[in-house]
């Protein structure tokens, strides 16, 4: 990209920055701080403060020529400019002439301090942004020692103001700078927040039901520049120098977000190191500097004092607590008694290094390693998965996004943000589901496709991309040809290709045809280009990248034909109830978890593991990030690490593995996955200077989000890299079974019901509720008033369930979202009628 | 013997019997004077108005709690031997009256060096180190005294938290002081 460079001196300094560059961040990017409270480098300016005030000249011109007049030593004249500006609001000019530590600026800055400081509260003590404040910070550096203002003056405003569920506002505190109102309406995408009042009356008003109704409410706290806006979470919990920051990977989705984890021991813990707020860690190229509040605050499962602490063995029926060897030793019996008729099922929950040592021992014993999330095209995104440098963030005009089968704010709020800022960027977005999604309202083509007909459309696109005669039976209507028009003609194309309303044969269908039209539009092999797999679990593509394989849609059968089944971090009993029949019986069954799931209460052998928060790892992302997370509290009870936990049953049944520490087993990882074989831990610690500079001493430019020193992870290259003439065979997909009665889709919600979210009691208000969604035209005929109570009968049971209409929901079609009480495994056909 | 050799010692005897009566009469005169000893523990002497003994969280008149928790004691503590945790006030469970209060208050006396700092660092003079010096334990958990054993009594006509006060009585973030100057 070749930019136009304007040249100005600021405080004497040169300094070059490219054309259109605002004042303040010229300064910023020359090492000058110019103090802000309302300017945010990733927000527009609006220049509501005043505290960036600087005195501003430009070169004198000579009004009928128009060149520059120049002094006695040949210098430019400057003009200073009557008053003194904002510098978050003036662009930079040719030979502009900027004084930032000039008396007069000086002066300006001092008056609008004591001018902010007339109705601020003095809660410095109790209030928990007090040691990270950037209205404390510029006080003590630019302030007057001394107030004019009587204190009786001061105007008194609401203390606690319960914004939304999650977030409270202390009116009095704020000084109006409209940081969260901007960030919500340009970087979230939720305007959900507003002004109120003129004068000194100004307040800032939700307008949303439930108020402040947005995913990434979490984030105005970071870039609040006062204590005003607070989290009920971390409300009062600790001063912000009391604790240690750990940093860490979030794992409620495959985004990656960097995190940093605050934890200090407490008294009320019983002297035990607790997690105190989790916080943004900067990383430009997977979350810039926000998280979402899933992320955020669905940190107590990890910390759970329900959590599984001594390993269990089944005596006479019941579960007893034992000791680790007495567990192993029985374990290891077992699963030797079962020879090669070994299952092995983990999920994407856990790290790379148990997903290694899970795959090594499966094969060392003969058995088969499956992975429960039921998605396919983890080998494809090992092929044409987003090139190396990838950066969602750097998406603009003449670059195309495909999400299709995705609802991504729900499945992952953080790509859902990144992608709407790409569209607003200029970049052409097309969404195709079967429904109407959030990110309809950003999209320059929506297509629509009934369930089950996802790969068809893809093939249609494919069709529509290559004119392919053997595709002529999925021809496609107009506007998947002008989708396909737009995405064969942008320079970067991005797809992400999810699973909703798809069985594991439809996936496989859609993924491939995902990554032929990736191929076909030669949109392989580079950086912003490639496929990208929402996957339900953080680390799947990490348990595709270890070897483990989906069960490909009958985990049963599987199960049936084992002797010994051992399951990591999964509760295929808790997602579908009917497969507790296939475990029973004399399969023996080895479970490692966290909680005591009902797939654990049905087993022989119960392992505690730990969780994320208490020992290292690495996670790889859905962009094909690897990431290190290290430990940040003492382990619960007796736990152990989950790979820790497989060598000492490897050893049980004279199979050596790594058990030195999880670094050893990633340098095997490298050794034996070629995608890997450049990684080690230490290059996975390395990292780089970022912009904005966020964390540090100028706190008030870019907010309280973490700077990254604990490493910005490495992006695994994808097949394609080196191998340009790859070809993907896409594969029809199975054919359409009409049957009686409704679809039942299952869904996505972010806030569900599952094991991971529930211990995080201040998500209570927010959690989705077990509604069956169902169009208008569907309600009518069934008979339903809004939110009356219908039975749905699916596998033989009936689930009483409150029914809602909403427009955007296909007819023939009931959509339910997933992990919240009624377990769907797939979509089926099931009978829907209004309660009697 | 030389006769200078009796002499000289002669001298000394009559010098060393000199010191010895001095002596005498020191311990002879003492017996006259006041006595500076105390009969302790019978007998204690009164300290310094200014005398920095062992802390104590105090109250307003109404009962109410004067620590905020802001933990700025804490922070200040060059022997960290504070710990606070605090908790928010609500209308029903009111224990300050400030938006905040001290869930748990510990004070390691063994690590205290009774600098006075917290005192310093109180912004609501909750915290003072007081006239109590009688600091013995018998053990390291004795050493840590908690919030129940360093707040004073309910004073007369106070009563005792957490309060059920009345909604909007209290709607300061720290409480207002006197004199914040």
């Amino acid at each position: 990209m070749s930019e136009e460079l304007v040249r100005l001196k600021i405080d004497d300094i040169d300094v070059r920055v490219p054309k259109g560059t605002k004042v303040v961040d010229a300064a910023k990017q020359a090492g000058i701080d110019i103090p802000v409270f309302c300017h945010h480098p990733k927000i527009e300016s609006v220049g509501m403060c005043r505290m960036c005030l600087v005195e501003i000249g430009t070169p004198k011109r000579d009004r009928s020529t128009g060149e520059k007049l120049l002094d006695e030593g040949g210098q430019p004249q400057i003009e200073f400019w009557p008053k003194l500006e904002t510098s978050c609001t003036t662009p930079v000019s040719e030979g502009m002439v900027v004084k930032v530590s000039s008396e007069k600026a000086i002066e300006g800055r001092k008056q609008i301090l004591e001018f902010l400081l007339t109705s601020h509260p003095l809660d410095c003590p109790i209030c928990d942004k007090g040691g990270e404040c950037s209205l404390q910070d510029l006080v003590m550096e630019h302030g007057s020692g001394e107030s004019r203002f009587l204190l009786e003056d001061k105007k008194h405003q609401d203390k606690h103001v319960q914004l939304g569920d999650l977030i409270v506002l202390d009116r009095e505190r704020c000084i109006q700078c409209a940081r969260c109102i901007r960030f919500q309406k340009e970087v979230a995408g939720d305007p959900v927040l507003a002004f109120a009042e003129r004068g000194r009356n100004i307040e800032i008003v939700t307008f949303s039901d439930p108020g402040f109704n947005s995913y990434f409410s979490g984030n105005t706290t970071d870039i609040c520049p006062v204590g005003a806006l607070t989290t009920v979470d971390f409300r009062f919990g600790a001063r912000s120098w009391e604790m240690d920051a750990t940093a860490s990977i979030c794992t409620h989705c495959p985004v990656g977000c960097n995190l940093m984890l605050n934890t200090r021991r407490e008294a009320r813990a019983n002297g035990r190191q607790v997690i105190k707020r989790v916080m943004p860690r900067q990383n430009e190229q997977v979350n810039e500097i926000w998280i979402c509040d899933k992320g955020r605050f669905a940190h107590h499962f990890a910390t759970s004092e329900e959590r599984l602490t001594k390993p269990l063995v089944r005596i006479d029926g019941k579960l007893i607590e034992t000791s680790w060897k007495k567990a192993l030793e029985h374990a290891a019996e077992g699963l030797k008694a079962a020879g090669e008729g070994v299952v092995g099922l983990a999920s994407g929950r856990v790290s790379n290094e148990d997903l290694f040592n899970f795959h090594t021992l499966l094969k060392s014993v003969g058995g088969r390693a499956i992975l429960s999330d039921s998605q396919a095209g983890g080998e494809l995104v090992q092929q044409v998965g987003v090139g190396k440098g990838t950066d969602l963030g750097a998406l603009g005009a003449g670059d195309a996004i495909l999400v299709i089968a995705s609802d991504l704010h729900e499945e992952a709020p953080i790509w859902w943000q990144r992608v709407m800022g790409a569209a607003k960027r200029g970049a052409t977005l097309v969404v195709a589901n079967a429904r109407k999604t959030r990110l309809d309202d950003y999209a320059g083509h929506v297509v629509r496709y009934r369930y089950q007909e996802a790969a068809r459309t893809g093939l249609g696109l494919l069709q529509a991309i290559t004119g392919a005669k053997d595709l002529s039976k999925f021809a496609s209507d107009e506007p998947l040809k002008s989708a396909a028009k737009a995405l064969t003609e942008a320079e970067n194309l991005v797809i992400f290709c999810g699973v909703e309303g798809l069985t594991y044969a439809e996936s496989k269908s859609l993924s491939d045809v995902c990554a032929a039209i990736l191929v076909e539009t030669k949109n392989v092999g580079r950086a912003q280009n490639g496929l990208i797999a929402v996957w339900p679990k953080n680390n799947t593509q990490g348990a595709w990248d270890m070897g483990l394989r989906p069960a490909e849609g009958d985990l049963e059968k599987a199960f049936a034909d084992a002797k010994a089944v051992y399951i990591m971090a999964v509760d295929p009993v808790g997602d579908d109830p009917s497969l507790a029949e296939s475990l029973e019986g004399d399969r023996f069954l080895v479970v490692q978890e966290l909680f005591m799931t009902p797939t654990a209460e049905l087993a022989d052998v119960v392992l505690p593991a730990q969780s994320f928060v208490e020992r290292e790892g690495t996670f790889t992302s859905g962009e094909r990030r690897v990431q290190r997370f290290y430990p940040a509290v003492k382990a619960l009870g007796e736990t152990k690490a989950d790979w820790r936990i497989i060598t000492s049953l490897a050893a049980s049944l004279g199979i050596e593995l790594e058990d030195s520490s999880a670094a050893a087993v990633f340098l095997q990882i490298a050794e034996e996955t070629e995608a890997y074989a450049e990684i080690n831990y230490q290059s996975l610690a390395e990292f780089e200077e970022q912009w904005p500079p966020v964390g540090e001493e100028d706190l008030y430019y870019g907010g309280t989000t973490f700077k990254n020193r604990q490493g910005l992870g490495v992006q695994v290259a994808p097949a394609a890299e080196q191998d340009q003439s790859l070809k993907i065979q896409w594969s029809a997909p199975p054919e359409f079974k009409g049957k009686k009665g409704y679809l039942l889709v299952p869904v996505v919600e972010l806030y569900n019901r599952g094991a991971t979210v529930m211990p995080s009691e201040n998500l209570h208000p927010r959690l989705a509720s077990p509604v069956l969604w169902m169009s208008l035209k569907d309600a009518k005929s069934i008979g339903v008033i809004q939110g009356a109570q219908v039975e749905l009968l699916l596998d033989g049971r009936t689930e009483e369930l409150q029914a809602i209409a909403e427009e955007g929901i296909p007819e023939g079609v009931v959509l339910l979202g997933r992990g919240l009480g009624v377990p769907i495994a797939e979509p089926q056909y099931v009978e829907v009628r209004l309660k009697a | 013997m030389s006769l200078m050799g009796i002499l000289r010692g002669l001298w000394a005897a009559l010098l060393s019997m000199f010191e010895l009566l001095r002596g005498l009469w020191t311990t002879f005169r003492s017996m006259f004077e006041t006595p500076v000893t105390y009969q302790y523990p019978e007998v204690k002497r009164p300290v310094r108005e200014r005398f920095k003994g062992r802390h104590v969280l105090k109250r307003y008149d109404n009962g109410l709690e004067r620590c905020i928790g802001c933990a700025l004691c804490a922070a200040a503590c060059p022997a960290d031997a504070i710990f606070v945790e605090a908790a928010e006030n609500t209308d029903e469970e009111r224990y300050s009256p400030g938006e905040r209060y001290a869930s748990t208050y510990q004070i390691n006396l063994m690590r205290c060096i009774f600098c006075g700092y917290c005192e310093d660092a109180c912004p609501t003079e909750a915290i003072v180190l007081e006239h109590q010096y009688e600091l013995s334990f018998t053990s390291r958990r004795d050493a840590i005294y908690t919030k129940e054993l360093l707040i004073v009594p309910v004073p007369e006509g106070g009563k005792p938290t957490p309060q059920n006060v009345p909604v909007g009585m209290f709607n300061r973030a720290i409480p207002e002081m006197k004199d914040p100057a």
